[in-house]
Formats: C-alpha cells, structure tokens, sequence
C-alpha cells in the first residue's frame, strides 16, 4: 500500500478526527441539526483544515521548535478568519446560523493537531492529502449526524439546502417521515452524543467483523518458522 | 550555550515570530479588502428583507432601510434596545408606519430579538423574530420559519384587543402558547405590548421627527 493510500485511509477512517481521535467533538455535536449546518461547518472546517497543513508544511523547516507552536496557531487563526469573511460575503445566512461555530474552529483539536503531527513533519503535498482526507472524514461524519438528527427530529432531509448552495437547492427538501416536530431529543444536544456513541459503535463493530474475516481467511501456518521480529542486528 | 548565543537565538526567534505576524495580517487584511462590499451587502439585504416582512400589508414607496431615526436615548430602556434605529414607510412622503427594533429580555434561553411593524393608526402590520436562541421543536415557534404563530399579531392593535388579552391563553390571554413552552410566548407577547403602549405614547412624537426628516432631504434634493 503506498504512503498516499495509506493517508486516505487514515483520514476516512482509521484515524478518523470525530469517530477514533474523537476531536472537534464540540461544533460536531452543537451545529449537527440538520444536513445544511452540518455540510456548512464541514466545508469550513476542510478549507482551514487544508489551508492550515499546506502553510503548516511549507514553513516546516523554517521554524525552530520554541516558536513552532505559536506560529501554527497564528496560521490556523489566518485561515479560519479568512473563512469566516469568505462565509460572510457568500453565504452570509448560514452564517448567521452557524455563527460562533465559525470562529471556534480555531480552537476544533484536529487542525492544531494534524499540523502538530503530520504536516509538521511531511512535505507539502502528502500534507494537503491528509488535510483533505482528515477533513472529508470529519465532514462526512458530521453529515451523516446532520441527516439521521434531522430525519428523526424534524422529519425532513435537505431543509433550507439554499442558504448554503443557492436558489437551485431551494426545493431539495424531502419530507421523509411523516411528522412535524418529530423525536424532539434528536435535535437537542443529548441527541447528538446519543446518536455519536451509536455511530461509533456501528464503527467499532464493522471494524470488528472485517477483522474477524481477515483472520478467517488467513491460512494458518503449520510447523515452526522461527523468525526475529524484535530488536536489531547490528 | 552563552548569554551571547541565547540572546542571538532568542532575537532570531522573535523576528521570525514578527515576519509571520506581519505576513498574517498582510493576509488577513487583504481578505477583508476583498470581501468588505459583498459583507456589507449582504447584511443590507438580510435587514431589508426583514424590514419588508414586517411591513407586507402596508403600501409605501420609499426606501425603507435608508429612512431610519436613532431610537431616542431616554427611550431604549423601554424596547431593551442600544443605539438601533427605528425605520420609517412611507407612501407621497407621508409616513404609513414605523418599524421599531425590541428585544423580549425573558426568553427561555436569553433574549429574543424582534422588529415589529406599526401602521401609524396603531395597528400592528407584522412582528418578525430576527435571531433567537430558543429550545429547538419547543419554543422555536416564533420563528415564521417553524410556524405561523407570529402572523398571529398582524391587524392587532390596543384598541382591538383588551389590555387583559394581550397575555398567552394560560395567563388568561387571547394568545396560544405552544406545547410544553409558555416562557417564550409569553415573553414575546409582553414585550410587543410594551412597544405598542410605547408607540402609543410616542406616536405624535414619531411623525414630527418622520415629518421634520422628509423635509430636511426634500431640501437637500
């Protein structure tokens, strides 16, 4: 598996910020109310998370450890207000909605932490990947929390789709079940931990199955093949 | 290491520091060149479309989001309000209705903030929610967004309405509360009674400074 595989399966999945790392927990759980937000603060968090591992990287040499954390700090700052403007300018509604959730994301432990633990340490372009991927698979989370909260709790999908993608997206909205104010706790914060905890069980659990398969499917090895797998010959 | 060579590190460092705050706020500055207009006008159509909610029913002709008055100093007390502006509609220069900005301090989860329309007779033309913090399937009602219970207000005025009636149905009011949530209802209520007595009292007041104003651009063109 090449290195580059390998950064795509850690970000989607193995590594995953919100369901393994278990970072950013906080605008995951309070901005997940529906696809729209969700999909929002995803976007922006993948922009900072990019933009931050890209220049993170780029100045990686260049800075010596006294100064580093400051330095990435002052970096992911610049993008999130960037971000914030950007938002503000041209989709000035969702804004409004997600409002604090945008400027926090300098606090979100994942783009300090990617730029601490990988971009820190890579060359630009490995880096990049591994923002984008850190961020799909945070975003993709949050999207599938926004959908189940917003199905269960409000019975639609893709409410209000318009604030974030314009005028085309304005009849995307389906009413999948068929009530008006739904299982109220779905929207509500205990909602979301609730409806995480699910999902990283469903996580676990599959992760588990494809173990036990992958041990099935491994012949087993008769006889004695002695073979060192410690230490170093020198 | 050396006093000498800590202080050149050090100095180093702090350079390197500086460039990168410099090189930042290079950034961050440009950014907000670029986008200042788009900011600006898109927070101008979010506010002209509220105000236009507001004042549906109410023929006029004027620009409503440039004709506008400070809320007098004395009076922000009343509506909870700062420095905010109190818009006027007009229609041949006469004003048809003012639109005044009031925030229900009692909300179940903080301030609701609220523009409420007021023909110049006294009747209520519309109340819009525009940012609000309630619970979410409970008291979201107020917002136009969730249900219609805030169209519930529109043509109401002191004269129709009974001063007892201006309360939720529970308090023994003319207004539906909405299940499992009275605190919100209710503060909306109080406080759109609030600003109508407070028109009321200040409605010879309001069409002076509209009037005065009028005559002042008239003047300028």
């Amino acid at each position: 598996m090449s290195s580059y595989q390998a950064i795509v399966k850690e970000g989607l999945w193995t590594k995953n910020a919100a369901l393994v790392q278990l970072l950013g927990l906080c605008p995951l759980l309070a901005v997940t109310g529906s696809v729209v937000n969700a999909l929002g603060l995803g976007l922006a968090t993948l922009l900072v998370l990019t933009g931050s591992n890209l220049a993170v990287s780029l100045i990686r040499n260049k800075v010596s450890d006294v100064i580093r954390l400051p330095a990435f700090v002052m970096i992911i700052a610049t993008f999130t207000t960037c971000t914030e403007l950007l938002m503000k300018a041209y989709t000035y509604e969702l804004f409004l909605i997600l409002g604090i959730f945008i400027p926090l994301i300098v606090t979100n432990c994942t783009i300090l932490g990617r730029a601490e633990a990988f971009a820190s340490k890579n060359s630009p372009l490995p880096s990049v990947i591994d923002g984008l991927m850190m961020g799909a698979g945070f975003g993709a989370v949050l999207l599938v929390l926004g959908g189940l909260r917003e199905v269960i709790g409000s019975g639609t999908l893709f409410a209000n789709m318009d604030l974030l993608l314009g005028p085309v997206a304005a009849n995307w909205e389906i009413q999948v079940l068929p009530w008006d104010s739904g299982l109220l706790i779905a929207v509500l914060p205990p909602g979301a931990f609730l409806i995480t905890g699910l999902l990283i069980a469903f996580k676990n659990m599959i992760d588990k199955q494809l173990d036990q398969r992958r041990r099935a499917n491994k012949p087993v090895v008769t006889g004695s093949k002695r073979v060192r797998t410690t230490g170093e010959i020198s | 290491m050396s006093s000498h060579d800590s202080i050149r590190s050090a100095t180093s460092n702090a350079s390197l520091l500086g460039i990168f705050a410099l090189a930042t706020a290079i950034t961050l500055g440009m950014t907000y060149v670029l986008t200042r207009e788009n900011i600006a006008a898109a927070q101008r159509e979010v506010e002209a479309r509220a105000l236009a909610e507001v004042i549906e029913s109410v023929p006029h002709d004027n620009s409503i989001i440039d004709d506008s008055f400070a809320v007098p100093e004395e009076d922000r007390e009343i509506l909870n309000v700062g420095d905010w502006l109190i818009h006027v509609a007009r229609e041949n220069d006469e004003p048809v209705a003012f639109i005044l900005p009031t925030v229900a301090p009692d909300g179940y989860s903080g301030s609701i903030y609220m523009l409420v329309g007021i023909q110049t007779n006294g009747e209520i033309s519309g109340v819009r929610v525009t940012s609000h913090a309630e619970t979410p399937g409970l008291g979201d009602g107020i917002d136009l967004k969730k249900s219609d219970w805030i169209t519930g207000f529109n043509g109401l005025s002191l004269q129709t309405l009974p001063e007892a009636a201006w309360a939720v149905r529970k308090d023994g009011g003319e207004f539906d509360a909405f299940t499992g949530a009275t605190i919100t209802p209710r503060a909306v209520v109080t406080q759109v009674k609030r600003t109508l007595d407070y028109y009321a009292a200040n409605r010879e007041r309001f069409i002076d400074i509209a009037e005065t104003q009028s005559l002042n651009t008239s003047e300028v063109e």
